[in-house]
């Protein structure tokens, strides 16, 4: 029972970062209709600036965090001003392959930089473990989950209230009314970018300080799929109930599956269940259905 | 002298058809095959590594192409599906003993089986879903080869003896040249003409718009999985090429990079387009290996570049691909005809 109940809560952390990465997919594809494959070297890139900043420059922690969040906005803003904004009305296995693109070229700046190693970042949260009901959660567990969700809730409120969250929503469902009401389309497309690399680095710094950071924290990038593809890849609310689904999935598959096959489980079922739900529910649990005319 | 009229004057569907419109270009394409046979003569090792590595790259290329560049289904699937080639390929000659010559096809036909059965989402998906739900089968087959230890050997990999013909052993890279110089011509020509049946112009018309296709009476289901049956089977006889160039199989071989790899090529090459096929997979196969000499060379003066070179190519990888795609969307056969139309005119060109 202990260990269903660690299970799940790994599963959670795991899970609420999935969140972020895919609420930054969903974001993007929702205001852009572009699928962006680079969405986990946008995590990267966010872990390594900030590690750089506490360990070489010695900034607190603090600082560097809100540091990185505004490098990450400048990034996405710019990325997609210089190379996204030509693919408007290409085909979409150009755009995908542009993200592609973008990702090995990330990748290979950040493996020039800082090598290929594991960096750990210097110790910001206790060592210590919070006792819960007779449970020893690591502390960093506890604050991941709490930032998680303090950005989830300042995000909902962002597009609730917030004069640009609106024009963002509204962009999202009919780019054609929008432009006519006065948004300004293409501002929304790199904000949209800009605010999907800022989460995205929010889920990579407390990544490296639950588990460290190297080059292959990018694959992080990959499983935001499953999850969009379960939770819908039009929705927020899918992309945050998919992401604590599939982090909990896929630890209780490594949990119980692992030790019978021998290893290589918690890899892959996140897509076994992402090919049924596409067998079964193309649209996911939250998507709107696209609807095809001729 | 043949010439060309600068304009369309074809009066029927067997001579828009023709697969060498004069001849002069049937002249020249055997001229080059003819140089192709006979340049490994005069080639080092390293040169007839390379030149291998393009002929398995072209198989590859022009398989993917049928499935993406001609009926518009995209797969981040290929380079699982060539494992499963090189894997057949060598399941079958380790434990049955198979000559190779039995082995390729028999791999190519397994993988065409995988392929289509991975295709079969493609009936109810498009776009998008269709490729994110290629990319689970790369990572569920990638999956299979590492935990399938019985037949695959696990990470260890699975060796297997070189290639034998009638008790000449293919196992240098100058004699591997000319198995893999014949399969690559037999391949592309089958490409070329495959396009000219009606299954070709069937894929062309569902990557056009697949609604009036079926509406003319194209069964979506067969030729959609017949797509990526052919597709696979390029890719398990490219993949099973591979097991008998190198004798050992590893599944670090076929991850999705390799798939990658294979998009980029008819990207950069052009989609839609046997021609662009050669050419894009020439360039991906070139292009680190020029970077690589570069660094070997630049090494001297800078240290340091021999130790980043792997990042260096990964992101001239991706800068090449970014570029490409922003400035010449249709890829380097589009080149190629506006210089191929040129000389046709030539010097009158208005």
């Amino acid at each position: 029972m202990e260990f269903f109940v660690q299970l799940i809560i790994t599963g959670t952390v795991i899970g609420s970062i999935y969140a972020l990465l895919a609420l930054g997919f969903t974001l993007i594809y929702k205001a852009t209709d572009v699928v962006n494959f680079a969405q986990g070297e946008l995590l990267m890139v966010g872990a390594y600036i900030c590690l750089h900043l506490t360990v070489s420059y010695s900034v607190p922690f603090w600082a560097s965090f809100l540091i990185t969040l505004v490098f990450s906005f400048t990034m996405g803003f710019f990325i997609e001003k210089v190379f996204l904004r030509r693919m408007i009305g290409e085909p979409i296995i150009s755009i995908i392959m542009l993200t592609i693109g973008l990702s090995s070229v990330m990748k290979a700046i950040v493996q020039i930089f800082w090598g290929t190693d594991t960096r750990t970042y210097p110790q910001v949260f206790s060592q210590e473990p919070f006792l819960i009901a007779g449970l020893s959660i690591s502390r960093v567990y506890i604050y991941s989950i709490a930032a998680v969700a303090v950005f989830l809730i300042l995000f909902s409120i962002f597009f609730k209230k917030s004069k640009v969250g609106v024009a963002m929503r509204a962009v999202a469902s009919d780019q054609q009314a929008a432009l006519s009401m006065g948004i300004d389309v293409k501002r929304i497309f790199a904000l949209s970018w800009g605010i999907a690399a800022v989460v995205s680095a929010v889920g990579g710094i407390f990544l490296g300080n639950i588990n460290g950071i190297n080059t292959t924290l990018s694959h992080f990038g990959l499983k935001v799929f499953p999850v969009v593809i379960l939770g819908g890849l039009d929705s927020i609310v899918g992309a945050i109930v998919g992401g604590l689904i599939i982090g909990i999935l896929e630890n209780l598959a490594g949990g119980y599956i692992d030790p019978l096959i021998g290893g290589g489980a918690k890899e892959i079922f996140p897509y076994v269940v992402m090919i049924a739900v596409l067998m079964i529910k193309p649209y996911g649990l939250f998507g709107t259905k696209a609807v095809e005319k001729v | 002298m043949s010439y060309v009229n600068c304009g369309n004057f074809k009066t029927s569907y067997e001579k828009d058809a023709e697969l060498f419109q004069t001849k002069l270009s049937r002249f020249l394409i055997y001229a080059f095959i003819t140089a192709l046979f006979a340049v490994p003569f005069f080639l080092g090792d390293y040169l007839l590594y390379v030149m291998n590595l393009i002929f398995i790259a072209v198989i590859g290329a022009v398989g993917l192409n049928i499935l993406t560049g001609f009926t518009g289904l995209i797969s981040l699937g290929q380079g699982a599906f060539m494992g499963v080639g090189a894997y057949a390929a060598g399941y079958l000659s380790v434990t049955y003993g198979l000559p190779f010559f039995l082995a390729i096809p028999a791999a190519g036909l397994i993988t065409a089986v995988f392929g289509a059965f991975f295709g079969i989402p493609s009936l109810r998906l498009k776009g998008l879903y269709l490729s994110i739900a290629t990319l689970a089968a790369q990572f569920i087959i990638e999956f299979g080869f590492i935990r399938l230890e019985f037949i695959t050997g696990g990470v260890t990999g699975l060796s297997i003896d070189y290639a034998s013909f009638l008790g000449y052993e293919i196992d240098s890279d100058f004699s591997f040249y000319f198995l893999a110089l014949v399969l690559c011509i037999i391949m592309t020509l089958a490409g070329v003409n495959m396009m000219r049946t009606r299954a070709g112009r069937a894929f062309l018309s569902i990557r056009d718009n697949y609604i009036a296709a079926e509406a003319m009476g194209i069964n979506l289901f067969r030729y959609k999985l017949t797509s990526f049956a052919i597709s696979s089977f390029y890719a398990g006889v490219a993949g099973s090429l591979w097991a008998y160039y190198t004798s050992i199989i590893t599944p670090e071989n076929f991850t999705i990079g390799v798939s990658i790899q294979y998009l980029s090529m008819i990207i950069i090459g052009g989609l839609g387009s046997i021609l662009g096929s050669i050419f894009g997979a020439v360039f991906i196969v070139i292009l680190p290996e020029v970077l690589q000499s570069f660094s070997d060379w630049a090494g001297g003066y800078y240290p340091n570049l021999t130790q980043i070179i792997g990042s260096i190519k990964e992101g001239v990888f991706g800068l090449v691909i970014i570029l490409f795609l922003m400035f010449e969307p249709e890829g380097m056969v589009r080149r190629w005809r506006l210089i191929k139309a040129y000389w046709k005119l030539w010097p009158f060109s208005y």
